[in-house]
């Protein structure tokens, strides 16, 4: 089994986000980034995947240079080897341009199985995925928690929570899976681990090397476009409920959800 | 020129969801800002009853795909037959209801119709003659405004239960069009082999009104009989922080934040949980948030319409029975 972790850096969850002047991006200067959680568990399957079948798992990042430390951290978590898309035309992306240079590095690579996060914590978007399986014209199966692979290697059943429910669908394979939390438990990359990722192969690519068409990357390309970003509307501290005892409390509580809020 | 706004509707064993009652509201007034008509697109097997309803809600037109192929959803069908309904028909925006089903389908249309998408919206809008969508990015630490480029349709999903349904009007009337399905069997590559239903009878997550949530503070999974009481009392879904789901005492589907659910319920009473950035993410727009929490310093207070200050263990059965004056 050969597969494939699409692996997107983002901003640490603890990240307070402030504005940037230009009111459409974010200050960047502080921001501490890491491996977006829903890849860990995806980077975790897939090498769960690879110690009971054997096969290579790829790790595939597409970033600024900082992308490498989600790579390595994938690599000394277990994985084979990274590949860094990164290219000045690149900046400023949006999910689709993204899916298609991404497509481009895997095509000619040996899958069996790719595994993308549900949805990027940054954008919020959880396009990606789905937009690689259709450029490669393979099926996806999105929300996965868990993966099982038919004893011949050539199915797969994945479970997948919807409202309310847990759909097992099938596919054969070469499919892509959007993994979530729930799937398994991402494992700490250990230190000798962390010694043999920066021996392991991590290969860095341009769109040139691609071979595609750098004009259709970038902002200028972009078909989703940010106008303004503004801060969550205001949220402030409301009643402390009054009351000597804890009945006293609740009773209050009841009588100002029913007559004030409005929602008893 | 593209014209016209879809809301694909979204229906499961026959029934309408709540989230289709949202989007063809919405979808009404976008239709109405911009001056075109609203088509509301259904999908599945013997659905062509429900086709009626949606007139009601104000669809102007409802193009129904009949046909054994398209029930239970899958990606495959939907895709390939919605696509085809575009290409054909040219609507200039398409809305759907950001539900599991709905982000799924959005993400592999925009893909293979090559269009922009804007997935999870709270808002959208008629600006200059354009559609706009106002979307929660960062988990909600920001709010982004989107434009669409040139190409159509406008694509976007509403994010569950906050927009708002109209009353319905059984006056109204929709033509309906059947629509020929075009399926070839090639095409369907992904299969549901079994349906695992919920047994607890809840209402879901991200569809509540009411949610009752409760962290490290519940202090055992034998524990949360007591919001499982107040919850079925008030009809509200039983949610979870972060630190419950991980020590193991609810299941990875109850956890709201940054990486759990996002909601956005009419009430949403926290018991229990801190309000660590990453929970408030998921639960920020909530209309009422009401938090009960011993420590006068939690910064769930900062954000709660109603804090209650005392151990959750006196207040949460009190509260049970308190609202009971009210139902
Ligand atoms: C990458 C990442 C992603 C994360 N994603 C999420 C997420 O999606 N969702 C999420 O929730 N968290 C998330 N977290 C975790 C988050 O940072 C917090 O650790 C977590 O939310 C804390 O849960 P809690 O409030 O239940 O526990 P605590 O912070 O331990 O709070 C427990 C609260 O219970 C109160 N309490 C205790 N006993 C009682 C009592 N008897 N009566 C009343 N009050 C009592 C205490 O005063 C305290 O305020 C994430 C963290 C990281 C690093
Ligand atoms: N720049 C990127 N590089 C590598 N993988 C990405 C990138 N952007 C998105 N992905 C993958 O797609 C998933 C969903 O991201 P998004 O569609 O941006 O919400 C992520 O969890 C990644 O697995």
């Amino acid at each position: 089994m050969n597969i494939i972790v699409c692996l997107k850096q983002v901003p640490d969850t603890e990240t307070q986000i402030k504005i940037a002047p230009d009111g459409k991006s974010i200050v960047e200067d502080d921001i501490k980034w890491i491996m977006n959680p829903y890849d860990e568990f995806g980077v975790e399957e897939a090498l769960r995947i690879k110690e009971k079948f054997g096969g290579e798992v790829t790790v595939v990042g597409l970033g600024p240079k900082r992308v490498t430390e989600a790579i390595r951290t994938a690599l000394a978590m277990g994985a084979d080897k990274g590949i860094l898309i990164t290219d000045d035309a690149l900046e400023g992306s949006d999910s689709l341009a993204t899916a298609k240079a991404l497509t481009a590095a895997i095509k000619d690579l040996d899958y069996d199985i790719i595994f993308t996060g549900q949805r990027g914590i940054d954008d919020d978007l959880g396009l990606v995925g789905a937009s690689v399986a259709e450029f490669l014209g393979i099926p996806h199966i999105a929300l996965g928690i868990k993966v099982e692979i038919a004893d011949d290697q050539s199915s797969v059943k994945v479970h997948r929570p919807v409202e309310g429910q847990t759909l097992v669908i099938e596919s054969p394979l070469p499919v892509l899976i959007t993994a979530q939390k729930g799937l398994n438990e991402p494992r700490y990359a250990s230190l000798p681990g962390i010694m043999k990722a920066k021996k392991k192969p991590l290969e860095e690519k341009s769109l040139a090397d691609l071979g595609v068409d750098a004009s259709e990357f970038g902002e200028a390309a972009r078909k989703l476009k940010i106008i303004e970003l503004t801060p969550p509307p205001e949220r402030k501290a409301g009643k402390i409920i009054e009351g000597e005892t804890p009945q006293e409390k609740a009773a209050e509580l009841a009588k100002l959800l029913h007559e004030e809020a409005k929602v008893l | 020129m593209a014209q016209g706004v879809w809301a694909i509707a979204e229906q499961r064993d026959g029934e309408l969801r709540k989230v289709t009652y949202e989007v063809v509201s919405e979808g009404r007034r976008i239709a109405d800002a911009l001056g075109q008509e609203l088509t509301a697109v259904l999908l599945g097997s013997n659905i062509k009853d429900k086709a009626t309803e949606l007139g009601h809600y104000g669809a102007d037109k409802v193009i129904v795909a009949d046909d054994p192929r398209l029930d239970p959803y899958t990606t495959d069908a939907y895709t390939a037959v919605i696509a085809q309904l575009v290409e054909a028909n040219e609507p200039a925006v398409l809305l759907m209801g950001a539900s599991a089903q709905g982000k799924d389908l959005s993400a592999r249309l925009s893909a293979r119709l090559g269009v922009a998408m804007a997935q999870d919206c709270t808002a959208f809008q008629v600006e200059d003659g354009n559609f706009v969508a106002i979307r929660p990015i960062y988990a909600g630490k920001a709010y982004a405004k989107v434009a669409f480029d040139n190409s159509w349709p406008n694509m976007a999903t509403a994010r569950p239960n906050v927009m708002a349904v109209n009353e319905p009007d059984t006056s109204k009337t929709a033509e309906i069009i059947d629509a020929n399905v075009d399926l070839s069997d090639d095409a369907l590559k992904t299969k549901v082999v079994e349906v695992i239903k919920d047994e607890s009878g809840r209402i879901e997550l991200t569809e509540a009104d009411k949610i009752v949530s409760g962290g490290r503070g519940m202090k055992g999974p034998e524990n949360y009989k007591i919001l499982e009481e107040l919850a079925d009392l008030i009809g509200a879904a039983v949610g979870a922080s972060r630190a419950a789901v991980d020590a193991g005492w609810r299941p990875h589907t109850d956890q709201v934040g940054q990486t759990g659910k996002v909601v956005s319920p009419n009430l949403y009473i926290a018991c229990g949980i801190s309000g660590a950035i990453q929970h408030l993410a998921g639960m920020g727009t909530s209309k009422v948030i009401v938090a009960i929490n011993k420590d006068p310093d939690a910064p769930i207070f900062q954000k709660a319409d109603y804090g209650v200050v005392a151990d959750l263990f006196d207040v949460v059965p009190a509260l049970a029975e308190e609202v009971k004056k009210y139902l």
